[in-house]
């Protein structure tokens, strides 16, 4: 019976999530115009939900002091208290108010992996295309120097890095992204160079195509299909990397809120089954999940499939 | 073929050099960091005096080149030293976790790779269908989940209810059908780990052919939807799909310290982090260069296997 | 979990507050207790999972600084002296000592009979070889600073005698600890990879880092000791990954307990929770050198400023006492119990912070959980409390990893950890003392030095306790460190373990000898 209702609670979820994500798109197309309709028109409803999520994530992190009902770091009252009408989820550890770290954590968390992932993706597809169509030592030498990051287990290596260049957020930033980067350079080469073979290609080069013309204008729109689904997966690969960190005693500095560390700090609750740390690790997922869905609409869209 | 031989050489010759450069990396690493190891073992404990006395018992006195290019000349030879810490030959050391590593690592692939492979082509064959958004929104909830999360749950779950043990411990009397047993938690906690970057690329790279005019040319002959994608599809996506499976399996084996640490498994990855700690640089070598050569191993094997599938890349110019 | 009378010395919080209170060296339970707990047995294989050990340990006793260690090694070897449950010292290898007048020589008679695992007896040779390992200038040893005052030591058939430089009435603690166990020598000289030893249990096999298996000693001499037939010892770092064991039954003491969980895990059926106040603190260390510190006002301000009470209930649950910055705890003899205690108060912090000639204070502070667990949290508590007194205190997390050679004792201002010492002249000399190599706040008091000096050698009782007292009251009001809590040692036990009623608080794990203390019921 029991089974039964999670059962029941669950489909509800999802189809309140569903019903969520249908009214979004209507409202979405009744205040938008021309070619950003059209465009909308096209999204599945779990797009949809996706953008919505997004959309209240992103409302979250940027009025984050005026939605939280306390400071981030302040010590509101005794720790683990229960959820109740002044402390809508409870307090931590520390007895800080739950709800407003988790909101205070929406706008550290989910702005540092946008930057780590940009930046990763930025560096790593970039040389790894131009790897891919210049070939010879250009692409020997970067491949090499990646191998080499590569083959040096990454956590290990983050540790390493953060040990000898200290924890700030610019650091952890610039490590995290360094590191995915020749994740991503290895996927965008491997990708370029089963187009670089085929025939349009080597037209273009026999016209005189520039190399960033090349880069920009013919393999990349044809390689953004791999590289939208990993930037998807990526992005919530730098929030489990900053988990995993504090789970080895580096990470984000303290007071500041993130999801990743707040999942650590309660994670040894779950034992008791005690969802404390569900929260902030159902906020990852959410947003992974959300993300995910919109990449999977745009990869669909861009493989030209019309069905 | 000759040209796959070539670069399988040209790939291990490399593959050598990775090596050597990744053990003055280790080496330069170490060094940089605060501390040495006759700090570190005494820990609070440490004063001047007996810091500079284990020093000089260690050697660690000696400037940094020498002590590197003593470790070289041992290693070329075939012998990785001992442990600085206690004296134990590394070859000892790390027989048992290497073995236990690897048991992990290919008992996760062995449940994870045919998983996600058959979920990213039936996921790409039923595009859009609930089947598809159910199999990646389950998917994509178990990869945002940090790895000790997922396994703390999965104890939670099925360890507190006595069907399975919350540590894996191995010894040497470990039986292999106990031992499968035994790290049946930590396998699933990796798999679900892996599952999804696998399965999501399979997807992705099928998908991203369908659109392309040999495939809508075997559509119009009249293929049924699960040839086009088994027999067109699915042999010319196999070098995306290749690299990232190649990528998740170097982390099954290299990536995996979390996991051990929660499941109190034996494994590389504590030696390691365990090593660094300590700053126990002959061990942080060993240990790296293996982690090293698996990855430049699965790395060669990606790329030939991913050449072979696609012959333009081999008489390419 | 039930009544606590079914489980003898087993806490819920309320006694264990109630036990702090009474001052006790352990837990002391009222008498009608005692009886309910059974009497000890022979059998059964103890499995351990404690949260210290790493892959690099070794049998070599200069180098043991993991609880793991400490456990597994006290559980091999026998050393001179004991510290009993109550905090008295009592013989183990040595049968009797004396001083000589002045406290300066002293003469242990060693117990016939006693045999190493080998079958080789322990004489009088192996004791001063096994001092004399930690000795000298090429010593490596932690335990180097505590027998530097040994000029002499010779061995005369059974009895041993120590020359030290200076008098010490308290010289037979030292030669409890851990550091020094007693192993056999060849020519003057320990082999200090050897696995042989004289205490209860005998290694059969031991992987650093991962665990060890030991069985009992079938030629132990003790009567009434060492009760399990084997112990398997497991080092599980991950506090969630202990508590999953202990639940799942798949070992049978975890040390320690996460604290966060602790209520939780103590409703569980066939689960006990063993905590024990001892000498165990926390501290907050700055240096005395270097601005703002320098200023004892500053130190007075910071003393004030932080919530004492509200840490012992938010980083320790309870499960401790608020410190009054000394390392004097209330097991140890000479405890100062009427002191005026620090305690919150912004006014008297801005009061010493204007007597500073200073307006506000901003400062770091650094803090891992190598440190001890919570420490950052604890640290980020006083930087929210030290906020009303106008003092803005930043919390760095420092890496866990180097902490003690990077951030203590480089940092002026970081969180230290101090399991403690069964003596005052122990813990002042070798952490408070002008130029101790321990003294992490570079402190130096002439006053303070001078009692210390005369304490040590001072027989009369009364006297005694006037100089430590004063000692406490000097380091309280003009120390650079800030002593927030006393942290009990806290075990998760299933209800099968048994133990005495009084469980020594010098050390975690029943001063390292739960091994041969316990038993199964």
């Amino acid at each position: 019976m029991a089974v039964f209702l999670t059962l029941l609670k669950i489909a509800f979820a999802v189809a309140a999530a569903l019903a969520l994500g249908w009214l979004f798109r209507q409202a979405a197309l009744t205040v938008t115009r021309g070619e950003v309709r059209k465009e909308l028109r096209t999204a599945p409803v779990t797009a949809s939900f996706g953008m919505l999520v997004i959309l209240i994530y992103l409302v979250v992190a940027v009025f984050a002091p005026l939605i939280a009902p306390y400071a981030e770091r302040e010590v509101v009252g005794g720790q683990f208290l229960p959820w109740d009408s002044t402390h809508l989820l409870g307090t931590d550890n520390l007895g800080r108010d739950m709800l407003s770290r988790l909101v205070y954590g929406a706008r550290n968390t989910v702005g540092i992996a946008f930057v780590t992932t940009a930046l990763a993706f930025f560096v790593g597809s970039f040389l790894g295309l131009l790897a891919a169509i210049v070939g010879g030592w250009l692409d020997q030498v970067l491949s090499r120097v990646v191998d080499i990051l590569m083959a040096i287990p990454a956590l290990v290596f983050s540790l390493l890095l953060l040990t000898i260049f200290g924890t700030s957020i610019i650091t952890l930033i610039l490590v995290i992204a360094t590191i995915d980067s020749t994740r991503v350079f290895r996927l965008a080469r491997s990708v370029a160079q089963n187009i670089v073979v085929m025939d349009y290609i080597e037209a273009a080069r026999l016209r005189g195509e520039g190399l960033m013309r090349l880069i920009f204008r013919e393999i990349l729109p044809n390689a953004l299909a791999p590289l939208v689904a990993e930037f998807g997966l990526r992005f919530c690969f730098v929030f489990l990397a900053i988990s995993a960190l504090s789970f080895l005693g580096v990470g984000i500095q303290p007071p500041t809120a993130d999801w990743g560390s707040m999942v650590r700090e309660n994670a040894t609750l779950i034992t008791f089954g005690d969802i404390t740390p569900l929260l902030p690790a159902g906020a990852i997922a959410l947003l992974t999940v959300a993300v995910n869905f919109v990449v999977d609409w745009q990869l669909h869209r861009a493989s030209g499939l019309k069905e | 073929m000759s040209e796959i031989w070539a670069m399988i050489v040209k790939r291990l010759a490399l593959g050598l050099l990775t090596l050597f450069v990744i053990s003055v990396i280790i080496f330069g690493a170490t060094e940089l960091l605060p501390g040495d190891l006759a700090q570190n073992i005494l820990g609070q404990s440490a004063t001047p005096e007996t810091v500079a006395a284990f020093r000089r018992e260690l050697g660690l006195d000696l400037p940094a080149h020498t002590r590197y290019i003593n470790w070289l000349l041992g290693a070329l030879q075939g012998d990785f030293g001992t442990s600085l810490a206690n004296k134990r030959p590394i070859a000892d050391l790390i027989a048992t976790r290497l073995s236990n590593t690897l048991f992990l690592a290919v008992y996760a692939a062995a449940l994870s790779v045919p998983l996600s492979l058959a979920l990213g082509i039936l996921a790409a064959l039923y595009r859009n269908s609930v089947f598809d958004r159910v199999v990646n929104a389950l998917a994509l909830t178990s990869i945002s989940f940090p790895e000790f999360f997922v396994a703390y749950i999965l104890i939670f779950v099925l360890a507190q209810s006595g069907f399975f043990p919350s540590m894996a411990r191995m010894d040497p009397s470990t039986t292999f059908g106990e031992a499968l047993y035994r790290t049946f938690l930590p396998a699933v906690t990796l798999t679900l780990v892996v599952t999804a970057h696998m399965m999501r690329m399979t997807r992705a790279a099928i998908i991203n052919l369908l659109a392309s005019p040999y495939i809508e040319m075997a559509r119009l002959k009249g293929m049924s939807p699960t040839r086009v994608i088994l027999k067109h599809a699915v042999p010319n996506a196999l070098a995306p799909i290749i690299t990232v499976v190649a990528l998740n399996l170097a982390y099954l084996i290299t990536g995996v310290v979390v996991v051990e640490v929660v499941f109190v498994y034996p494994g590389l990855g504590q030696l390691m982090v365990d090593s660094v700690a300590k700053r126990d640089f002959p061990v942080v070598q060993a240990v790296a260069l293996i982690f090293a050569a698996a990855y430049v191993l699965l790395n060669l094997t990606a790329d030939v296997l991913s050449t072979l599938s696609n012959p333009r890349l081999i008489h390419r110019k | 979990m039930t009544d606590f009378l079914t489980h003898g010395g087993i806490s819920r919080r309320g006694l264990l507050k109630g036990a702090t209170a009474l001052g006790a060296a352990g837990l002391i339970l009222p008498a009608s207790v005692r009886r309910a707990m059974a009497e000890p047995k022979r059998g059964g294989i103890l499995r351990l999972a404690q949260a210290a050990g790493n892959t690099t340990d070794s049998y070599d006793p200069a180098t043991w600084d993991s609880q793991f260690v400490q456990v597994l090694h006290t559980a091999r070897c026998g050393y001179l002296t004991e510290i009993a449950p109550d905090g008295s010292l009592v013989g183990e290898l040595a049968e009797s000592w004396e001083p000589a007048p002045d406290a300066t020589v002293w003469t242990f008679k060693l117990r016939e009979g006693v045999t190493y695992h080998s079958g080789k007896a322990v004489t009088g040779e192996d004791v001063v070889a096994s001092i004399n390992h930690h000795r000298g200038a090429d010593s490596k040893s932690a335990a180097k600073p505590i027998v530097e005052p040994i000029t002499d030591i010779k061995a005369d058939g059974n009895t041993v005698v120590f020359t030290l430089s200076a008098g010490n009435a308290d010289f037979p603690f030292i030669m409890s600890d851990y550091h020094l166990p007693i192993l056999p020598s060849a020519d003057g000289k320990i082999d200090a990879t050897t696995k042989d030893g004289c205490g209860a249990y005998v290694i059969d096999s031991w992987e650093p880092g991962v665990g060890a298996k030991l069985s009992r000693n079938p030629n132990y001499w003790k009567p009434n000791r060492a009760w399990f037939d084997g112990i398997e010892m497991n080092v599980v770092l991950d506090s969630a990954a202990r508590q999953n064991a202990l639940l799942t039954g798949e070992v049978d003491v975890i040390d320690p307990v996460d604290l966060n969980t602790v209520a939780l895990l103590e409703k569980a059926p066939g689960i006990k929770i063993l905590s024990v106040a001892g000498t165990q603190h926390y501290t907050f260390a700055m240096d005395c050198r270097a601005d703002p510190f320098k200023d004892n006002n500053v130190r007075l301000a910071l003393k004030y400023a932080l919530d004492r009470q509200e840490m012992v209930d938010k980083i320790l649950h309870g499960y401790g006492m608020v410190g009054n910055d000394h390392p004097v705890g209330p097991s140890n003899r000479y405890f100062y119990a009427d002191m005026e205690k620090h305690t919150y108060d912004p006014d008297k912090a801005k009061f010493y912070l204007k007597e500073a000639g200073l307006d506000s204070l901003s400062v770091q502070l650094s803090a891992a959980d190598a440190a001890f667990t919570g420490a950052v949290d604890a640290a980020v508590l006083f930087s929210e409390k030290a906020a009303a007194a106008g003092i803005s205190i930043e919390v760095v997390r420092e890496p866990n990893d180097g902490y003690w050679d990077n951030v203590w004792m480089k940092k002026p201002f970081c969180a230290v950890y101090w399991g403690g010492r069964p003596t005052e002249d122990w813990v002042f000399t070798t952490t408070y003392a002008s130029g101790a190599p321990w003294n992490d706040t570079f402190w130096s008091n002439a006053r303070f030095d001078e009692l210390l000096l005369a304490a040590r050698s001072e027989l009369d009782e009364d006297k005694r306790r006037e100089m430590y007292h004063e000692m406490q009251s000097i380091c309280a009001n003009d120390g650079g460190t800030i002593v927030p809590m006393f942290a009990s040692y806290v075990m998760g036990l299933s209800d099968k373990i048994g133990h005495e009623e009084t469980v020594a608080g010098n050390w975690t794990l029943d001063g390292f000898r739960a091994l041969e203390r316990w038993w199964f019921v």
